[in-house]
């Protein structure tokens, strides 16, 4: 396998916004134990502005450093901004990902995705969210 | 920092010794084993030599070994090579299904151009029964093909009972020992097999040398044509250094197992010991005395085996993971699946494999630090939060 980017090991060893939030705006699970990867986004929101974002994740090196990335780079962005937010720029704000690491990626997407469409759902709005099936093989959780 | 390396199936360093015998090869004695001069011959004496050693370690004849570069080879030439030798006889082969990559993936290659295969199933400590392989056997069967120790979990196979079956039966049985060879005894006769596979950087010999036995009187069809060497079932020139350096190391294994095993025991079982006791929601895989003296493979609940490797690197401890997220595949290791381990428990396996540089000082750090990290990473799981959640509920 290629090796993991310094930013990465970084993200991983240290990663930021492990945790839960009580009461959160918005709660996205995605993943599968099955394939080596469970992310859990939780999303504070004020205003239409991601206050609070943080996660837990079941998974590799990867997985770890995509949802540390993914909740730094969503906290005090507006919701539209947030659903701009691709796993390309995940990738890239890491320095990169090994190929057959990619998925990690998608599926940090995928869970602040599912934590936005929540956050629509509690909020009674209509969900502009597509949760895409992208990533190539099943992602439900389970 | 303290370097723990406790990857053993991976690979072992060459020792010291096995590194002295092969350093002439390189340039003093750079001959040729097949050219009549004294240069040639010189090589040619340093490969018999390491022949003789080779055959004794497993106690068949010089003869009847034929070196190959690498324990895959090995395989693959005893897989293809004896099926289609004695095609004439049928077009049956049984394997197990926790066979290593390099039986499956040739056998995979012979099913494709009309055998068929039959793919033993195992109870769930990795053990075949004799009495599958005898049921299986037909009259279009020409080979069985079961290893001698898992590479991953360590299992031992009764390898002995299956060898009178498969002589009674007329049936060619080859087993791959790449995993035990150099740890535990191995005896062609005693086992009663026809082919054998080892490799010499399994046991503290270099990469690059690996061998097959084949007992004297079967037939088995070159795979790489083209040249007189390995009696004209291996054409190449030979690896003269790595060979020598897998025939010192067989020789010093053959002083050492009994050594081994118990000075490799004693530390996998307090390394066993230690974790079981410190690590909640843990799994020994394999089986509990049929097993490699210095493999440990477990699988904890809640965490994935990557992030466990990558933190115990950082502590300078060395070791292998069987998750579905180092594979291209991302599918959990086929041993794990075939001895019925959960899926979502075989992503969070350790394998851990001691060697003799390792000590009770090494064990008892990495006893102290891998509960902190499984501690840590499943604090970080979801998996973990939900265990939590439903047991406070019950």
């Amino acid at each position: 396998m290629e090796q993991y980017s310094s930013k990465v090991m970084e993200h991983f060893a240290h990663p930021h916004n492990v945790g839960e939030i009580e009461n959160a705006d918005g709660v996205g699970t995605v993943g599968n134990p099955v394939c080596g990867d469970v992310m859990r986004l939780y999303i504070k929101v004020e205003g239409d502005v991601i206050a609070d974002a943080k996660f837990k994740t079941f998974g590799c090196g990867a997985a770890i450093a995509t949802s540390s990335m993914v909740t730094d780079l969503v906290k005090g962005k507006t919701i539209n901004e947030a659903l701009q937010v691709s796993n390309a720029a995940v990738a890239e704000a890491l320095g990169g990902l090994p190929k057959v690491k990619m998925h990690c990626s998608v599926l940090a997407e995928e869970a602040l995705k599912s934590a936005l469409d929540d956050y629509y759902k509690k909020k009674g709005i209509p969900s502009p969210v597509k949760m895409s099936a992208e990533s190539g093989h099943e992602h439900q959780a389970e | 920092m303290r370097k723990v390396y406790l990857d053993h199936a991976a690979t072992t360093p060459v020792h010291p010794k096995v590194l002295e015998a092969m350093l002439p090869y390189f340039s003093g004695k750079f001959g040729n084993p097949s050219n009549l001069h004294d240069v040639g011959r010189e090589a040619k004496d340093a490969l018999e030599e390491a022949r003789t050693k080779t055959a004794a370690l497993i106690n068949g004849k010089p003869e009847e070994i034929y070196f190959t570069a690498s324990g895959a080879e090995s395989n693959n030439f005893a897989i293809k090579g004896l099926a289609q030798a004695n095609s004439q006889k049928g077009n049956h082969i049984i394997v197990s299904q926790i066979e290593h990559f390099s039986v499956l993936h040739p056998v995979k290659t012979l099913e494709k151009s009309g055998f068929k295969v039959t793919y033993l199933e195992t109870d769930k400590t990795g053990l075949v029964d004799p009495a599958d392989v005898e049921k299986a056997i037909t009259r279009e069967t020409v080979l069985v093909s079961i290893m001698h120790a898992n590479n991953e979990i360590g299992t031992i196979q009764p390898i002995e009972e299956i060898g009178k079956i498969t002589k009674e039966k007329g049936v060619l049985f080859h087993t791959d020992a790449v995993a035990s060879v150099g740890w535990v005894p191995v005896d062609v006769k005693a086992l009663g097999v026809d082919a054998l596979s080892l490799s010499g950087h399994q046991f503290y010999g270099p990469k690059g040398a690996a061998a097959l036995f084949v007992r004297k009187g079967v037939r088995i069809k070159p795979q790489i044509e083209g040249g007189i060497q390995e009696d004209g079932r291996r054409a190449g020139t030979e690896n003269v250094p790595a060979i020598v350096g897998l025939g010192k190391a067989a020789e010093l294994a053959s002083a050492e197992i009994p050594h081994r095993m118990s000075y490799l025991s004693a530390l996998r079982d307090r390394l066993q010991k230690g974790l079981t006791e410190k690590i909640d929601h843990l799994v020994i895989n394999g089986h509990p005395t049929r097993r490699l003296p210095h493999n440990l493979n477990l699988s904890l609940w809640y965490v994935e085996g990557e992030s466990m490797l990558l933190f115990l690197n950082m502590e300078g401890v060395s070791v292998s993971s069987g998750s579905a997220c180092t594979s291209r595949s991302l599918k959990a290791s086929h041993v794990l699946v075939c001895i019925g381990t959960d899926a979502a428990v075989a992503n969070g396996t350790l394998l851990m494999s001691l060697g003799m540089g390792n000590t009770a000082k090494d064990i008892d750090y990495v006893i102290e630090k891998l509960p902190p990290i499984v501690q840590r990473l499943r604090e970080m799981s979801p998996l973990y939060e939900d265990m939590i959640k439903q047991e406070k509920v019950r």
